[in-house]
């Protein structure tokens, strides 16, 4: 428990530092948001106006806190472009950005752990071979161009899928998710081969080591000692990889989105970044360094519970 | 002369891992009577250490060549299936190691693994009983407050605990034969003694016979009636252990005995 | 040279040939080879038009054939890849460069410097490197340079961290305490006493390093954002070409097959580094 608010406390505090950079790098921008606002239509007096409505007269870390808190209140403040609150353009994007990335990560799970634990058992097999080359060969496909390859083979040849045939999640949930499973694949596939590679590497390490023996003198078959020792062990490290790959898969989706046409926070951070539009680009950021945040968090948790040896090592 | 329980006849054990076959033992024998204390001593690379291996049915099956008779309970240990020889496995032979830091699965509870030999070979035995005879066992070997050390994890004990966590989940099935490989090697001499001492009354309180291993002539002179000296994968002189320490036969056996620091008393 | 052929024989001791070390230097030098040539001569302009040749698909005239304004691919393939090696190149120069100065910096001085700058190091870790960079882009504009300082910045952390772990381990080793005892100054310890015993293992992150780069630089300039027309990077063109995949999917596929050529290429190379030592 103890180590549980320890660990609250650094994500905090890591939280506040982050939104400190953001807000600060954002600040130091030259151009000012008034004039970016309205444009050519700004005169002086409607310049002053706003930024004394606005506060942006005030000391930079008062703006800072006002708009720190104004953040966690849920005010992420107003689009330049769209003149409407970034929370509610955001509100219904985040959804599915975020299904994208958790069933990325089911797949990565549901192909990587078996396929880890068959090939260490297997090692030097054909299999195992003909797993590692196909490995090597996923990892250097960008998930952008496998979209395309998946489209390309779902949608032109066997006629199963259709690219651009979104439906929204509000609409028609079965259709939804339908739709996000090969773009979750392209997501998921090279952290797949990784995560298979590491588990791989990491079960027949801890194969070799002495408890094992240990295991065997007491009678274990092969798969006992696999499976009620080695790969809990084994887990360790793959753990901490997993958990970065889901805070890779959230901002991988960003780049998914754009090839299969999902509209979630993609291409309104996109636009809001060539068009300057500086408090979506912050929300969002910050939204993403939040989730990155809580997913690291879990991941200590897990970490916790599956190594107990970790109060030792700090 | 009492009940013959173990009967090794020309132990040979070869590597294949160089491109020349290296032989490790040869021509190894051994028998062991009921509850007797057996001593194995030699230098490292002697054999001694492969030799318990493959009584305890534990060499690698690849990489090496194994010859010759382990019979035990009727059946030859070398040659049975898998199957036969796991039932034997922890239940009737139990083994402990030199690294008690590194034998005990470092992410599961003492409890869980001191229990592992009864749930896998008495599936009978319900949890609540598995329990208690572990408990019992954790008591036998001089763990204190065993119901708290039985929910901790191998790295909140010290090395000399460690061990009698091996011997407690080496003895739960009350085996017949426990081979025991540098146990002490490890830990500090007083931890050394406590621990002979232990599989000591082990044996006279189970009636378990026990293979000790050791480069430590002294410690086999304080637990084993009889002595087994290997060199270079071949016995070189047995018998009596007061025998072998009087009177030497060979230039090797004196070496070991020399080796042992001698204590002033004068 | 002998020696260094001699890296690609069958290893006496173990008898194993470094696949990985041999498939990587043939398939990066076919790459390097490929636009070293494209600088002096290509097929065709890559920015020439040609209303009558759109979308054609693989031919001898063109063998990767045409886009939708009737370019060459193969021709603007081989000027895209220049790009995306030249941004993958800088990004590589800021990160390792600026990475070891303050990996070297933290880890031979350690102390509170060197525990506030991993803590910040381990901060920028965590959060993905496409969303650092995207970061970066948006502060510093969009544009060829933009995205190579930007690429370069996000990856500082990671190049920090492994020179840091050397320089933790080589730190009391006896030669520089040695060197340390003769008065030799800090800076020169660090740079001309431990910085070589490093090279080993930065010579294989800088490979690995180079595949996420051209990995990176391509994620970006598909969303957009990086160098811009008319010279576009592989990534850019992939995505221009994205929109033809059902009437020209060899278009698509064709440079799709460079980019994965050139970082499989990296990632054999590096991976066969690391197998040397």
């Amino acid at each position: 428990m103890r180590y549980v608010l320890k660990k609250v406390l650094s994500m905090v505090l890591t939280l506040f530092v982050v939104s400190l950079c953001v807000f600060f790098a954002f600040s130091l921008i030259p151009g000012d948001p008034v004039t970016r606002m309205f444009g050519t239509e700004a005169t002086p007096e409607l310049i002053a106006q706003y930024r004394a409505k606005m506060g942006l007269n005030d000391p930079i870390l008062v703006r800072y806190f006002r708009w720190f808190i104004a953040f966690l209140q849920g005010d992420m403040g107003t689009s330049y472009d769209y003149k409407i609150p970034v929370a509610g353009m955001l509100a219904e994007k985040i959804p599915i950005t975020l299904t994208l990335a958790i069933m990325s990560f089911v797949i990565m799970v549901i192909i990587s752990i078996p396929l880890g634990i068959y090939t260490a058992k297997y090692e030097n097999g054909i299999i195992d071979h003909v797993i590692s080359v196909i490995n090597q060969i996923i990892m250097a496909v960008p998930p952008f161009f496998s979209g395309i390859l998946l489209t390309f083979f779902f949608g032109v040849i066997l006629k199963i899928f259709m690219p651009g045939g979104f439906v929204s999640y509000t609409k028609d949930v079965q259709g939804f998710l339908k739709y996000l499973i090969l773009p979750a694949f392209a997501i998921a596939l090279p952290k797949a081969a990784m995560a298979t590679k590491l588990l791989r590497g990491s079960v027949i390490d801890e194969a070799g080591k002495d408890y094992t023996r240990t295991a065997y003198s007491r009678g274990n078959t092969t798969n006992g000692v696999l499976y009620r020792h080695v790969l809990k062990n084994a887990m360790i490290p793959v753990v901490t990889f997993m958990g970065m790959a889901l805070a890779d898969m959230v901002a991988g989706s960003i780049v998914i989105e754009q090839v299969f046409g999902i509209p979630g926070i993609s291409r309104i951070l996109l636009s809001s970044i060539n068009n300057r539009d500086y408090p979506v680009v912050e929300a969002i950021i910050m939204g993403i360094a939040i989730m990155v945040l809580v997913i690291n968090l879990l991941v200590d948790i897990i970490y916790r519970i599956i190594n107990p040896r970790i109060e030792v090592e700090e | 002369m009492g009940n013959v329980i173990l009967d090794v006849t020309d132990l040979h054990i070869e590597f294949h891992d160089h491109d020349k076959p290296e032989t490790v033992v040869e021509d190894f024998d051994l028998m062991l009577e009921e509850g007797e204390i057996v001593g194995i001593v030699g230098e490292s690379g002697s054999g001694k250490s492969m030799s318990a291996l493959a009584i305890a049915g534990l060499l690698k099956r690849h990489a090496l060549t194994k010859q010759g008779r382990i019979m035990f309970d009727g059946a030859d240990l070398l040659t049975c299936d898998r199957q036969k020889l796991r039932s034997y496995q922890g239940d009737e032979i139990s083994m402990i190691f030199q690294e008690p830091m590194t034998s005990l699965n470092p992410v599961k509870k003492i409890g869980w693994q001191v229990e592992e030999s009864l749930r896998i070979h008495h599936r009978e035995i319900d949890k609540k009983e598995r329990k208690r005879r572990a408990i019992e066992m954790m008591e036998a070997v001089g763990l204190r407050e065993p119901e708290r050390v039985y929910n901790m994890y191998p790295h909140e004990l010290s090395g000399g605990m460690r061990q009698r966590v091996m011997i407690a989940a080496a003895m739960i099935g009350e085996p017949r034969i426990l081979i025991a490989d540098e146990p002490t090697t490890a830990l500090d001499v007083t931890i050394q003694a406590q621990i002979v001492e232990l599989l000591r009354k082990m044996n006279r309180e189970k009636g378990t016979a026990i293979i000790f291993i050791s480069h430590d002539l002294s410690l086999i002179r304080q637990l084993c009636k009889r002595v087994i000296v290997m060199q270079k994968g071949n016995i070189v002189e047995t018998g009596d252990v007061e025998n072998v320490f009087r009177r030497p036969q060979m230039l090797y056996t004196r070496k070991l005995i020399a080796a042992i620091p001698q204590i002033d008393l004068s | 040279m002998k020696k260094f052929l001699s890296l690609f024989k069958k290893n006496k001791a173990t008898g194993q040939r470094n696949t990985f070390l041999l498939l990587g230097t043939i398939l990066t030098g076919i790459i390097l080879l490929m636009v070293i040539v494209g600088v002096f001569y290509t097929p065709y302009s890559p920015t020439k038009m040609d209303a009558s040749a759109k979308l054609q698909g693989i031919s001898l005239k063109h063998i990767m054939g045409t886009d939708n304004m009737g370019r060459d691919v193969f021709s603007r393939v081989l000027y895209g890849s220049r790009i995306t090696l030249i941004i993958a190149t800088f990004t590589i120069l800021i990160g390792a460069g600026v990475g070891t100065v303050i990996g070297a910096l933290a880890g031979y001085f350690g102390g509170m410097f060197g525990e506030v700058t991993m803590r910040i190091i381990d901060a920028m870790l965590a959060f993905p490197s496409i969303l650092l960079s995207l970061v970066f882009v948006s502060l510093f504009g969009t544009g060829t340079y933009q995205v190579a300082v930007a690429l370069g910045i996000s990856f500082v952390p990671s190049f920090a961290r492994i020179v840091r772990g050397e320089f933790l381990r080589c730190r009391n080793m006896d030669y520089v305490e040695v060197a340390r005892l003769q008065g030799v100054s800090n800076i020169r310890i660090i740079f001309v006493h431990i910085l070589p015993n490093t090279v080993g293992v930065l010579l294989s992150s800088v490979m690995i390093g180079f595949n996420n780069a051209v990995l990176a630089e391509a994620g970006l300039s598909f969303l957009g954002i990086g160098a811009q027309p008319p010279y576009a990077s592989l990534g850019k063109m992939l995505s221009d070409a994205q929109g033809y995949l059902f009437s020209r999917p060899s278009y698509v596929i064709s440079i799709g097959l460079v980019i994965v050529l050139m970082v499989l290429g990296f990632s054999f190379l590096g991976e066969g580094i690391k197998r040397i030592q």
